[in-house]
């Protein structure tokens, strides 16, 4: 039996959806056009007016807004409503740079707090469940939002944070955690940790929603075998409110956006181009029920493809796959879009190590690419015409998911350099600039 | 009855053979016979030594990517013809060779060869019927003594 929060809006005809954001989105852009003159400016320079938008149809005329853009309006230049409307701020880690402030007013973290509420829905959450909380406390959207949602369901909500993983592990016994909310990387070291305690047996967890940064498959079966739950993902980000923009329901094939509160659009990142469903590309999101912080058409830089296939939860929203890149990381080789990320993938299901290096060059006037990988023992063979079919069957793999030829060039173990901090990834030797 | 080959995965780079040997040099490990295949990006390296164990610890404690790979050691005469005799054993009873090398010890008119088959067992079975017997790891090292 299908478990929603607000079964109307979520299982809502797609006529019914388009109406809300056509309206939602005119008011919108009318009202940020008055209120903020960043924006103003910014239509201004593309000659176009809040008269030229009268359904979703016109979205594509109105300007794009980037990273660059909330940076260089820090803090109050986006603020659609009076200062004293608001009654919270959520930031950015800004490790790539400025923060990014976003400010909400109550009415903004009653939305939030709703979608956060629809994903504890989907991972089967209802007023008897216990939801423990590890996501961290504070700045970061993550433990703030799922905490609301938890509160909006009726949750009993345990709010651990981040840390601590034996306390963590205790309240789990203790008071029978149902729902376990953290980063899949925390969630499957927690899993680690209950396993070396021995206390397997005392854990009730029967789901976990788990986002905030990029997790495989592998990982996600990893997660569900050891704790013997079903592990969901949940996509968000701070600019547009925070987790619960998108998140997945029992069928586990990608993320229902909140499309009352969200208009998402995929565009080709180089030229800006909207590009038709279930082609991939770059995750533009236009928040159209937002008092204090709408962002119109922002560019989330993540990559991925939209299906509105119907959804055997029957939620309608429309659904968006695992980002699977970013598109800053995006290598244009023979004209075809290559992501860093996507030859991870195939290192990783051919059991390759992840520590890879690709080097893209120009022969002749003509693009190469060429992927490093460390050989492993499990890789080796005496025997040439074993090593030589592994390496390509590699090649095989590469193409398909690629869709052009890379080859590949096994190399010693650890001699692609592993450097502090960010791993090098890619060389281009190309002088095309 | 069969001898320890160490195969190990090299780059097909100018110096990585040199970089390799010096381990062994350092190691005081001797090499009895040696073969390399090469592929256009890398090379695999077929050794016999005087000691298979201390080679892998080596090895492994210098990073290198190898197996231990079971092959057959066969001594024939040192005459024209007596190879024939052995790969004709061998294939009339359909035992495949992926590859083979030679080598010869101070022993005289011995000649030795690595057979890597893909049916050892097999292989083994056919050549002491007919009165050829592999030489296992152990009489192999006596062999350099």
């Amino acid at each position: 039996m299908p478990n929603y929060y607000q079964p109307e809006i979520e299982c809502a005809s797609q006529d019914q959806i388009r109406a809300w954001q056509d309206e939602g989105l005119v008011k919108t852009v009318h009202r940020v056009y008055e209120n903020v003159p960043y924006y103003r400016n910014l239509m201004d320079q593309k000659g176009v007016t809040p008269d030229d938008i009268h359904s979703v149809d016109d979205l594509h005329k109105l300007p794009f807004l980037t990273k660059d853009d909330l940076r260089d309006a820090y803090p109050y230049g986006l603020l659609a409503v009076p200062l004293s409307d608001c009654v919270r701020i959520q930031s950015t880690s800004g490790t790539t740079g400025r923060r990014v402030v976003a400010f909400y007013t109550q009415h903004d973290i009653d939305i939030w707090e709703d979608c956060c509420a629809r994903a504890i829905a989907a991972a089967g959450g209802t007023k008897e469940d216990v939801v423990h909380v590890c996501y961290g406390y504070g700045l970061f959207t993550g433990g703030p939002g799922l905490n609301g949602g938890s509160h909006k369901m009726g949750c009993l909500t345990l709010p651990m944070s981040s840390g601590n993983t034996e306390r963590q592990i205790q309240f789990m016994c203790d008071l029978g955690s149902t729902i376990l909310c953290c980063t899949p990387s925390y969630a499957a070291y927690l899993a680690e940790s209950i396993y070396e305690q021995g206390v397997r047996d005392q854990i009730k967890l029967k789901a976990g929603i788990f986002g905030a940064e990029a997790w495989t498959e592998e990982m996600r079966q990893d997660i569900q075998n050891k704790l013997g739950i079903k592990a969901y993902d949940i996509y968000g980000l701070t600019e547009i409110s925070g987790p619960g923009v998108s998140f997945e329901c029992s069928e586990q094939t990608g993320m229902h956006i909140n499309e009352d509160h969200f208009i998402a659009e995929i565009i080709d990142p180089v030229t800006g181009e909207v590009l038709p469903e279930g082609e991939k590309g770059e995750l533009v999101f236009t928040s159209i029920s937002k008092d204090a912080f709408p962002l119109i058409r922002y560019r989330t830089r993540d990559i991925c493809v939209l299906s509105r296939k119907k959804c055997s939860c029957g939620r309608t929203h429309v659904k968006m796959s695992k980002p699977m890149g970013r598109s800053d990381d995006m290598l244009i080789v023979k004209g075809v879009n290559v992501f860093p990320s996507q030859i991870e993938t195939v290192l990783l299901n051919k059991g390759y190590p992840a520590n890879y290096q690709i080097v893209v060059s120009r022969e002749n006037n003509s693009d190469k690419i060429e992927v490093l990988v460390e050989m492993t023992p499990e890789m080796f063979s005496d025997t040439l015409s074993t090593v030589s079919a592994r390496e390509k069957e590699l090649v095989d793999a590469l193409k398909a998911m690629l869709g052009i030829y890379a080859a590949v060039r096994l190399v010693s173990p650890k001699s692609i350099t592993r450097s502090e901090g960010k791993a090098v990834r890619v060389i281009d030797k190309r002088k095309l600039y | 009855m069969t001898a320890k080959q160490i195969s190990i995965f090299l780059e097909n780079k100018p110096g990585k053979l040199s970089e390799f040997t010096k381990v062994l040099e350092q190691n005081n490990i001797n090499m009895r016979a040696l073969s390399l295949a090469e592929a256009e990006d890398f090379g695999i390296l077929r050794l016999i030594v005087d000691d298979s164990y201390k080679a892998a610890c080596v090895l492994k404690e210098n990073s290198y990517i190898f197996s231990i790979t079971p092959v057959l050691a066969v001594g024939i005469p040192d005459r024209p013809g007596s190879l024939v005799k052995v790969l004709d054993l061998l294939g009339d009873n359909g035992v495949n060779l992926e590859y083979t090398y030679a080598f010869t010890t101070r022993k005289k008119d011995m000649a030795y060869m690595i057979f890597r088959v893909t049916d050892n067992e097999k292989a083994i079975e056919v050549l002491t019927k007919n009165g050829i017997q592999p030489i296992c790891q152990s009489e192999l090292s006596k062999l350099f003594e």
